[in-house]
């Protein structure tokens, strides 16, 4: 079916006006996840073909009525398992949440509803979205459909392969540090993480309050776009989210770039050493500028400093605020309880040690110890001290530029397993896509180029807060040039 | 009295007030506050902890208490931040409850003690910080679903608190009484809190260490937790002050530490030690930007305030000559004082006036009105009240006839005069058919009129008494008094 494999927009578009029925395309979907054994790949979590289905023939059912549809009309759409949905468990890769059901939808999710989505199922992630590989899921890896011996990034490692493979339209995922553009970037699709507060946290299980974001994952730029003006404004739900209107962003991708300045960071493609830049993904950046260039766009050499501090403010800062967000997993209330039947603190000792996973516990405890008596000052006052010389970076930059481009990971796609034991260079994958999630502003991971061999390398552009419909423009643009346009993984082209 | 004063001992005290705010819906969603509820049903994913779920700052909460703060003369801070406080217990469903911590929105403020040492009558007595913050949910002890499990009621959980810190400042039992209720009376007439001690909707915890005499130095402080009755903080107090004083004399050392009252063996107990060990990890909400409070915003609120309970005591004993106890019976509860200046209303500043509708009002209307929290019902109207003070004050009923046409129109929406005209009750003034049953008593009560002529001029009360009574109350004494003088000094 050629709609599937084309653009959101079109799709959507189909569905609305009958060429296709919402139940076609999810039945379509779900023979791909089925034929897929979505078990044996790990991208789902959670698939029920009959609640897709009835979902599918409700939106078919609203057209027979005459009622107009929504702008994601019959579009199939996955979930990470961070966003909790009243009709399918949510356990965020944990354990410790094995078999919760929330009683109620994230509001990302329940605007994706009200636009008449389709829901194809829950997807796999890291534990609480804490990792870059998704080796850290409760529930087994995810595979990379481009080399099935590699990772596909994380956290959000489920949603970038669930399109990447075709098994979803588009999917959310969440951001904290770069979990939507890094897979993204090495699953070779469009991943968009808003400026901080676009879009509502309510019903995002938290790690990081203060960094996490939901964006979409999609196949193109557009898609992502259309995706983003449904779950993007105000919430009431969630006072971190701002009122600000929500821009025609599919409008904004066709807009010409010319005459944009792109900034480009001296200290991104500064020696391959430094940040484990390799020659291929730095090559393949260079080639991206110069399409840029050839854009109309000028190219403006910038400097962030602080650069070289993003990682570790970075572990500061989000695992104080995890130590704190991921206290509620008690086994109280819901969830796993682990009692030995001593008294309530072994209760919570055995729920927590049998429910967390090791790079879960690993982060409690760092975030633990950076907010304790005569630590704090030292690490998290610090730490917040050197997030503000962070945002500075940006600022100072886009007085210069309108856009920051750059490597979205500093490499391609690894093999499984080869960094499970080395928590600080696994941390150190997220470098590029650090800075941004500390400023609160956007970025976009789109394909630039295969890498010699055949992996997806991503081209990360970075805007000033609220600036998405500028992002979005040079992204479509460069999406039409990138020499990775209209490749897919090998499973997928035959 | 206590063995601490005569062992040249003082105590240090300065008191932690919870006090739940009369809000609508919760501190940080918009579950409703109202209590009896079955366990657990008012709750939503905000107030159970659930994942994904964030908070919500309830604005009304924000209103009442910064109203708190102004009346307790407090500095607002125009950015407060909200904190984590982060600890594991079954009643606290997010492992962390949301206060504040070193900004609160507000600090530096004092409220008036009466103290009859000092010249004013009144010593001030000051406030650290009121800050706002979330309630727990409530262990319910005693209700066991199986062997080693216990019950926890959610409903509680997430219902606004204020914290109000005082400095340590009061020195003694009573003194630490005094303050609670010249708070708590504040609170009330803010409309802010019920006030309620027994079911802990006004929540005391007391702090307290002991000095020689004369030392500024200061003691070894303990706490004690949760005393849920102004007879309990007088007598934890006091039990506290001889035992440090005591433990201090015989040069024991101890550590901080938390104490709880126990009220059938008339002690304390100690409970666990102190706050060294425990470490809060306090850091900023990232869920909640920070309050920002605009001075023109807190100046509107100012203006909102109402006659708090001390100046409208001043009002009542100054201006209008009520005695302290009045004017404190009158004022105690806000409705009651409402009402008491309803009766005020037509003249306001008139003392004679005053007088008369205080007494009338304590001794008649307080006696059946009922109240309940912030609540109360009253038997009639101040409208009615004033309207048979009025009668009185135009000499057309006696005060028997008063508290009768009351009695009458209690309960209704009737018009006392038209009440009065119907019954026929007028106060007799008629000089001669008064005259004539003045000379009959006296003449049937020789010895008495011989005592009275012998000096006994008390004897004059008798008289007056007899003609009341013959007249069931209706003689008008001023003219009853006039006439039996007249008649006995003949
Ligand atoms: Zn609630």
């Amino acid at each position: 079916m050629d709609l599937l494999d084309g653009s959101l927009v079109t799709l959507a578009d189909a569905v609305r006006d009958g060429t296709i029925s919402a139940l076609e395309v999810a039945d379509a979907t779900l023979a791909r996840i089925s034929a897929a054994g979505a078990d044996a790949t790990g991208t789902y979590l959670d698939v029920d073909a009959e609640r897709t289905r009835a979902q599918a023939r409700a939106v078919d059912d609203k057209r027979a009525r005459g009622e107009a549809l929504g702008a994601l009309a019959g579009v199939p759409i996955g979930l990470k398992d961070a966003l909790c949905t009243r009709d399918a468990r949510t356990t965020c890769g944990s354990k410790i949440l094995e078999g919760f059901r929330p009683p109620y939808d994230a509001t990302a999710v329940a605007r994706l509803r009200a636009a008449d989505a389709v829901f194809t199922g829950k997807l796999n992630m890291d534990e609480f979205a804490m990792g870059s590989s998704n080796e850290n899921s409760a529930y087994g890896p995810v595979k990379n459909p481009w080399d099935p011996t590699r990772v596909p990034g994380g956290s959000s490692g489920g949603s970038a392969v669930a399109v990447a493979s075709g098994l979803a339209h588009a999917t959310l995922g969440s951001d904290t540090g770069g979990s939507i553009r890094q897979p993204a970037a090495l699953c070779g699709v469009v991943g968009l993480k808003p400026t901080y507060g676009r879009v509502s946290r309510y019903g995002l299980v938290a790690f990081a309050s203060s960094l996490d974001q939901i964006g979409p994952f999609a196949r193109d730029v557009r898609g992502a776009a259309r995706v983003l003006e449904v779950i993007a404004g105000h919430d009431g739900h969630d006072a971190t989210s701002v009122p600000r209107p929500v821009e025609d962003f599919v409008g904004a991708c066709g807009r010409d770039p010319k005459g944009l300045r792109v900034g480009v960071p001296e200290e991104y493609l500064r020696a391959a050493g430094d940040s484990g830049l390799e020659p291929d993904v730095q090559a393949s950046i260079e080639q991206a500028l110069r399409a840029l260039e050839g854009l109309g766009c000028t190219l403006v050499p910038i400097h962030m400093p602080h650069t070289r501090h993003a990682v570790a403010t970075y572990y500061v800062v989000a695992t104080a605020e995890a130590s704190s967000n991921l206290a509620r997993f008690d086994g109280v209330r819901y969830g796993v309880r682990v009692d030995p039947g001593r008294d309530l603190e072994a209760m919570y000792g055995a729920t927590r040690d049998r429910g967390f996973g090791a790079e879960v516990k690993r982060r409690i405890l760092l975030g633990t110890y950076v907010l304790s008596a005569g630590y704090y000052d030292a690490y998290y006052t610090k730490a917040l001290k050197v997030r503000t010389l962070i945002r500075r970076d940006f600022e100072a930059a886009f007085a210069q530029c309108d856009v920051i481009a750059g490597p979205t990971s500093p490499q391609v796609a690894w093999p499984l397993g080869e960094k499970v034991d080395d928590p600080l260079k696994m941390y150190l994958a997220d470098v590029f896509t650090l800075p941004a999630s500390l400023a609160g502003v956007p970025g976009i991971s789109v394909p630039a180029a295969p890498s010699k061999t055949g992996l997806p390398i991503g081209l990360q552009l970075v805007a000033d807060a609220w600036q998405e419909a500028r992002l979005l423009t040079l992204a479509h643009a460069f999406e039409q040039v990138s020499p990775a346009k209209g490749l897919r993984p090998s499973a997928i082209a035959r | 009295m206590s063995a601490a004063a005569s062992n040249g001992f003082e105590p240090v005290i300065g008191l932690e007030v919870h006090a739940q705010l009369l809000t609508r819906t919760k501190q940080f969603c918009s579950c409703p506050t109202s209590f009896g509820a079955e366990p657990n049903t008012n709750v939503c994913p905000v107030c159970l902890g659930l994942p994904g779920a964030l908070p919500v700052l309830n604005a009304e909460a924000v209103s009442m208490a910064v109203r708190t703060a102004l009346a307790l003369h407090c500095t607002i801070r125009e950015r407060s931040i909200f904190a984590r406080k982060n600890y594991f217990y079954p009643d606290l469903p997010k492992g962390y409850q949301i206060s504040q911590f070193d900004l609160p929105f507000s600090e530096h403020g004092w409220l008036e003690i009466p103290d009859p040492a000092s010249p004013e009558g009144t010593r001030r007595v000051g406030i650290t910080r009121v800050h706002l913050e979330e309630d727990a949910g409530k262990n319910l002890h005693g209700v066991v679903l199986a062997e080693g499990r216990s019950v926890v009621d959610l409903n509680r959980a997430g219902t606004p608190l204020i914290e109000i810190v005082g400095e340590p400042e009061l020195r003694s039992a009573a003194d630490a009484v005094a303050y609670l209720k010249q708070l708590r009376d504040i609170l009330v007439a803010l409309g802010v809190n019920d006030g309620n001690l027994e079911e802990g909707s006004f929540r005391c915890d007391v702090n307290i260490s002991v000095r020689p005499r004369g030392s500024s130095v200061l003691g070894t402080r303990v706490e004690i937790k949760n005393v849920n009755s102004f007879r309990h903080v007088q007598r934890a107090i006091e039990f506290e002050t001889a035992r440090l004083a005591a433990v201090v004399e015989a040069g024991e050392r101890f550590g901080q530490h938390t104490r709880q009252w126990n009220d059938t063996e008339g002690s304390t107990v100690f409970l666990r030690e102190k706050e060294g060990s425990d470490d809060y990890r306090y850091f900023p909400d990232p869920d909640l930007p920070p309050l920002v409070l605009e001075s023109a915003w807190v100046e509107a609120r100012r203006r909102e305030l109402p006659e708090l309970p001390a100046d409208r005591r001043a009002r009542l004993c100054s201006a209008l000559k009520l005695s302290p106890y009045d004017a404190e019976v009158l004022t105690g509860h806000p409705r009651i004082a409402e009402f008491f200046d309803g009766v005020l209303a037509t003249r306001p500043e008139d003392p004679v006036w005053a007088k008369r509708a205080a007494n009338f009002v304590m001794t008649e209307v307080l006696a059946d009105t009922r109240t309940h929290g912030l609540q109360a019902s009253f038997p009639a109207t101040p409208a009615q009240i004033s309207a048979i003070l009025e009668l009185v004050d135009a000499g057309t009923l006696s005060g028997k006839q008063a508290k009768e046409l009351y009695a009458r129109v209690r309960g209704t929406p009737d018009d006392p005069a038209s009440v009065a005209a119907a019954a026929g009750m007028v106060q007799m003034s008629d000089t001669a058919l008064l005259e004539e049953l003045c000379r009959k008593i006296l003449e049937s009560n020789p010895k008495q009129v011989a005592a009275y002529r012998g000096g006994k001029s008390g004897t004059l009360g008798f008289f007056v008494g007899h003609v009341m009574k013959e007249t069931k109350g209706s003689a008008n004494p001023a003219i009853v008094n006039e006439l039996l003088r007249k008649l006995l000094a003949t």
